[in-house]
């Protein structure tokens, strides 16, 4: 998977589009501010999110933060490897450590979203914060 | 230094004891167990004579860094020194009555709690209270569910409570145990909350608002008249986590500042024990409205006698087992007629001057996120450090101070979140700035004795990725341990 295809959320989540499924997971921003994953609450298979919800939580040694559903759909497929290995979040942000796949059901909710050069644009800002 | 004792189990040796029985004192005939529920075996445990036991354990107890044994400025929590007064009348015998006790034989224990009821009524300006609930987020989950009852009786079955997102945890917890979505709303650029920022989030389904005031950066929520006002037009109501109560004692009323539900910790600004030193008590106050579906059982006073009332129609029930934690109440109520009603104001007046000597003492060392007024906390940052939040509170540890809160609140980057409370003099807040200075020094010039602090504690730098992700917490006899 290359970074240029992916998409990001202004909350550091990426997305992957293959037809009309996404794959999600955080960004390698959001895995460092994190630090240390020591566990990932999947969200329950089959369940259906509006966009911007809560559906999932990521625990480091430092805090618990929230995954916000970057799109409105059904939760298809969940990343089960990262109950026993959380760390795979830190690891492999990009790959092995995919959060869930969900059923996109209105595409008009990705235009908001950044590809890589504009969320690198993004992260400046927070920086320079 | 301290060192860590030996297990328990590693300082065994056959054969030693630490009691002894006089002969026949458990004979066969005593023992009512059927005799295939007796073990054959005797039970493995530790074998010490009785002082190297007393030594053990009180060795142990040494390790414990307590608000009696040094500073303790974990924001948030109010880690307010206990007077031992409090013990003292709590550990009278006349209280240790038993809890179906008839109410003619107990009346001095209902009389108190309808005194604290009654001085919690005055300090707040709330119209009723329950003391029942156990603890801080018990009394939360209390008071969403008396909000949703509320509600539910005038037909609305609102679904969302709207967070702020410097909030602590349990506020979104204890909303959804209670059944409510949660919506974060976002502080500004002051640290607080908005009503332009509240107005964007409201709507019909929104059943109440938790704010916490002062908020989690010490900062006092100055809009929450108007924010009381917006959330009473739509119908919604409006929630104080009363946590940081100790800022507004005798100087603010949240009642008076149209908030419809309160918890209090009494843990926190009232001083009884906190964290492992016993159970807490999270007292719920509410407005007129909401009276009567508070929890039972309610104290009432009939002409001179206290009764009991177990039942009423439109409250939610019961939510603890015979009257909450009791002793917890005695003793908070010895704390407040202890200081006297006059005196109680300056608990809140020296709890902020004292967290501001903290914010003037170090604020050119450290980076404050937010430039607001602060109240009876200050929140830091670790921007422009070369070493992290972590790294600082872990070499507090070798001077004997227990650490700010670390990483809380969530809006700022690597937060120290300091509160001295008014326990603290002069004195050992000029001690604890210096050794922040020391501290801040050694991080320019030396990080590395910071990476790897503490350096003289029982045991130095623990592995807490190791430790959350291999959770191992039983010794195992022959086991790897």
């Amino acid at each position: 998977m290359r970074i240029d295809d992916l998409k990001f959320t202004k909350e550091h989540e990426w997305v992957s589009i293959d037809g009309d499924i996404l794959t999600v997971g955080i960004s390698d921003y959001a895995q460092k501010e994190l630090g240390d994953v020591v566990y990932v609450e999947l969200p329950p298979l089959g369940d259906t999110f509006a966009k911007g919800d809560t559906c999932s939580s990521i625990e480091s040694v430092k805090a618990v933060s929230d995954i916000y559903t970057p799109v409105s759909g059904e939760i298809v497929d969940v990343n089960s490897n990262l109950e026993d290995n959380p760390e795979l979040i830190n690891q492999s942000p990009y790959e092995d450590g995919w959060v869930f796949k969900i059923k996109i059901e209105d595409e008009g909710e990705l235009d908001d979203m950044m590809d890589a050069d504009l969320y690198d644009e993004y992260l400046q800002g927070i920086l320079e914060e | 230094m301290k060192t860590l004792p030996e297990l328990i189990f590693n300082l065994s040796k056959e054969g030693k004891v630490g009691y002894s029985y006089s002969a026949g004192e458990f004979s066969d005939d005593l023992i009512a167990i059927d005799s295939e529920k007796i073990r054959e075996d005797t039970a493995d445990f530790p074998q010490l004579s009785e002082v190297e036991i007393v030594r053990h354990f009180t060795n142990l107890s040494h390790l414990n860094h307590s608000v009696d044994s040094g500073f303790y400025p974990l924001g948030s929590c109010t880690m307010k020194y206990n007077p031992k007064i409090n013990e003292k009348i709590a550990g009278f015998e006349e209280f240790s009555t038993h809890p179906y006790s008839p109410h003619h034989l107990v009346q001095g224990n209902l009389e108190i709690i309808e005194t604290l009821e009654e001085w919690l009524i005055k300090l707040t300006g709330m119209a009723a209270f329950t003391l029942a609930p156990a603890a801080g987020a018990h009394g939360e989950f209390v008071g969403m569910q008396v909000i949703r009852k509320y509600l539910s009786s005038k037909g609305d079955h609102r679904k969302i409570v709207l967070i702020p997102d410097s909030a602590h945890g349990t506020n979104p917890a204890s909303a959804h145990f209670a059944g409510y979505g949660i919506k974060e709303i976002p502080s500004n650029e002051e640290g607080i909350i908005d009503g332009g920022t509240l107005k964007e989030h409201l709507n019909e389904d929104v059943a109440a608002l938790i704010m916490t005031n002062p908020n989690t950066l010490g900062i006092f929520e100055k809009n929450i008249g108007e924010i009381a006002d917006l959330l009473h037009k739509n119908g919604s109501l409006l929630y104080m986590d009363g946590a940081n109560m100790n800022a507004f004692l005798g100087i603010v009323k949240p009642g008076d500042l149209g908030v419809d539900v309160i918890h209090l910790n009494l843990h926190k600004t009232f001083s009884t024990p906190h964290g492992g030193g016993g159970p807490g008590a999270g007292p719920v106050g509410v407005s007129e409205p909401l009276k009567e579906f508070l929890p039972v059982p309610i104290v009432v006073k009939d002409g001179g006698q206290y009764k009991v009332r177990y039942f009423d129609e439109k409250g939610i029930g019961r939510v603890k087992n015979f009257y909450g934690n009791f002793l917890v109440l005695v003793r908070a109520l010895v704390y407040l007629m202890a200081l006297g009603k006059e005196n109680v104001r300056k608990v809140a007046e020296d709890a902020v001057l004292n967290a501001n000597y903290i914010r003037q003492g170090l604020r050119n060392d450290l980076d404050l996120p937010y430039q607001s007024k602060i109240l009876h906390e200050v929140v830091f940052s670790d921007k422009n450090l070369n070493v992290k939040t972590l790294d600082i509170a872990k070499r507090l540890l070798d001077f004997g101070m227990h650490p700010f809160t670390v990483y809380f609140p969530l809006i700022v980057h690597g937060a120290m979140m300091i509160e001295p409370t008014e326990t603290e003099s002069k004195e050992t807040l000029d001690a604890f700035i210096a050794v922040m200075k020391r501290i801040l020094e050694e991080a320019a010039e030396t990080p590395e004795v910071l990476e790897n602090a503490p350096h003289y504690t029982p045991v130095s730098r623990l592995d807490e990725v190791f430790a959350a992700r291999q959770l191992h917490v039983k010794w195992e006899k022959g086991g790897n341990n």
